[in-house]
């Protein structure tokens, strides 16, 4: 008992991935800044956002709209965050075996943050809200059947286990997915997918800064806005590092292992950054004929090529 | 200093209100976030929305209608908010103070915590007001 919460609380839990979280956020701001020729902000920067929302502004009810709903969807958005990233890092970590099928329940959890942004949205009764809502379910609809598509195609990589903890094993007996043909077509597309569920530029049409002013966070203030941002913080850690489970051969803790686990992770983050500075917002339904036609073409040529053990 | 105010004053969020304005004070704080000047050292971003904002920097002349809808903005605004008036038409009305459509500079409005005269300001100056801001 005293171990399940030390796993669910401290390490890999809430302190570890929050910690972790805000550093890869300051490590995207650095290097977004370095790529503008900017010196960008300090280290502990996240975390003094997070502190001041929290503990210094006022939290602002909408008048017209549901007040709990709007409350209660970022306490359910970090909760699925922290599921997710507890099932990711238990088995990628090597703590736990976890079960057999467990990519799918990661699968349905990682949705958890996208869905509950749309339902605080929706609550907050701002027509701008509104518009950030159904731009994130459209876009949700279009990257999520790519994503699982992506997964089977791992799954069926990896000869048919679906347990996280069976698929790094695979990898680490046979070398990583990712040094094949389709295993490379398969790391870009996951790339892109991971873009557009952070809400990354080309696909951070559903909270827009220039354009709908934050779409679905515009009536957030204080405390709740607060959570978002953690859940934000945690997300661009889980995100990479279950990137790194399924294709990139997992971590190894043991003498040069630590260097290879913190080069993986670093380098897909900063793959997402570059590419998040380097490209204009897309609209809507841009991104969903790219994820729609593209990307699933891509993976079907990736599940074919497989088929034939490229 | 404690902790929250030592937060607080490491991230401020600025939400930008131009009222009538000639648009160069905007030129010169769009200045404040190129990388010669670079705000986001400090910590400052510039936020879309009033509800995540934690200074407002009004420039320009405020005239009747943009006196309600400055009225409105700040009501929005999440407290504790800090207003800074940039230009000399924010801080005493510059030229237009005499004007029929003006409705008096901003202090008349809302209470404000920091002047930046200057017709524009330099970014120069815009920082040294911020940092002024932040030692109060």
């Amino acid at each position: 008992m005293g171990k399940e919460l030390l796993y669910y609380l401290v390490f890999p839990g809430f302190i570890f991935l929050a910690f972790v979280g805000g550093l890869f956020s300051w490590a995207d701001r650095k290097i977004s800044a370095w790529v503008q020729f900017r010196k960008g902000p300090p280290l502990l920067q996240p975390f003094y956002d997070f502190f001041k929302l929290l503990l210094v502004k006022e939290t602002i009810l909408p008048s017209r709209g549901s007040k709990l709903t709007f409350l209660l969807a970022p306490v359910f958005g970090l909760a699925g965050a922290l599921l997710s990233g507890i099932m990711i890092l238990l088995p990628a970590f090597g703590l736990r075996q976890g079960f057999s099928g467990d990519v799918i329940v990661i699968f349905y959890m990682l949705t958890i943050p996208s869905l509950t942004y749309i339902i605080g949205a929706l609550a907050a009764g701002n027509p701008l809200a509104s518009v950030g809502a159904s731009r994130e379910v459209k876009l949700v609809i279009s990257y999520e059947l790519t994503f699982l598509l992506a997964i089977a195609a791992i799954i069926s990589k990896s000869g048919m286990v679906t347990g996280l903890h069976q698929i790094i094993a695979v990898q680490q007996s046979q070398g990583a997915f990712a040094g094949s043909f389709s295993g490379i077509l398969l790391v870009a597309v996951f790339v892109l997918c991971i873009q557009a569920k952070l809400g990354f530029v080309p696909f951070d049409m559903a909270e827009a800064e220039t354009e709908i002013t934050h779409g679905c966070f515009i009536e957030y203030s204080g405390a709740a806005y607060s959570l978002i941002k953690l859940t934000k913080y945690m997300m661009l850690f889980i995100l990479p590092a279950f990137l790194c489970a399924m294709l990139l051969g997992g971590f190894r803790f043991n003498g040069i292992g630590f260097l290879w686990a913190f080069l993986k992770l670093i380098g897909v983050l900063l793959l997402i950054t570059l590419i998040r500075n380097t490209n204009p917002r897309i609209r809507i339904d841009q991104a969903m004929r790219f994820f729609l036609i593209w990307m699933n073409l891509l993976v079907i040529v990736a599940i074919i090529l497989d088929y034939f053990n490229f | 200093m404690n902790f929250k105010e030592y937060c607080f004053k490491k991230s401020l969020w600025v939400f930008h209100f131009g009222g009538a304005s000639c648009n160069n004070c905007d030129i010169e704080i769009l200045d404040c976030l190129t990388p010669r000047y670079d705000i986001e050292r400090f910590g400052m971003q510039l936020v879309g929305s009033i509800r995540h904002a934690d200074v407002l920097l009004v420039n320009g002349s405020i005239n009747r209608k943009d006196r309600q809808r400055l009225l409105e903005i700040y009501n929005q605004a999440a407290k504790p908010i800090l207003v800074v008036a940039v230009g000399a038409c924010g801080c005493t009305g510059g030229i237009f103070a005499d004007g029929n459509t003006f409705a008096g500079p901003v202090d008349k409005i809302i209470p404000v915590d920091a002047y930046i005269p200057g017709c524009p300001p330099k970014p120069e100056a815009i920082i040294a007001g911020l940092v002024r801001l932040l030692n109060k």
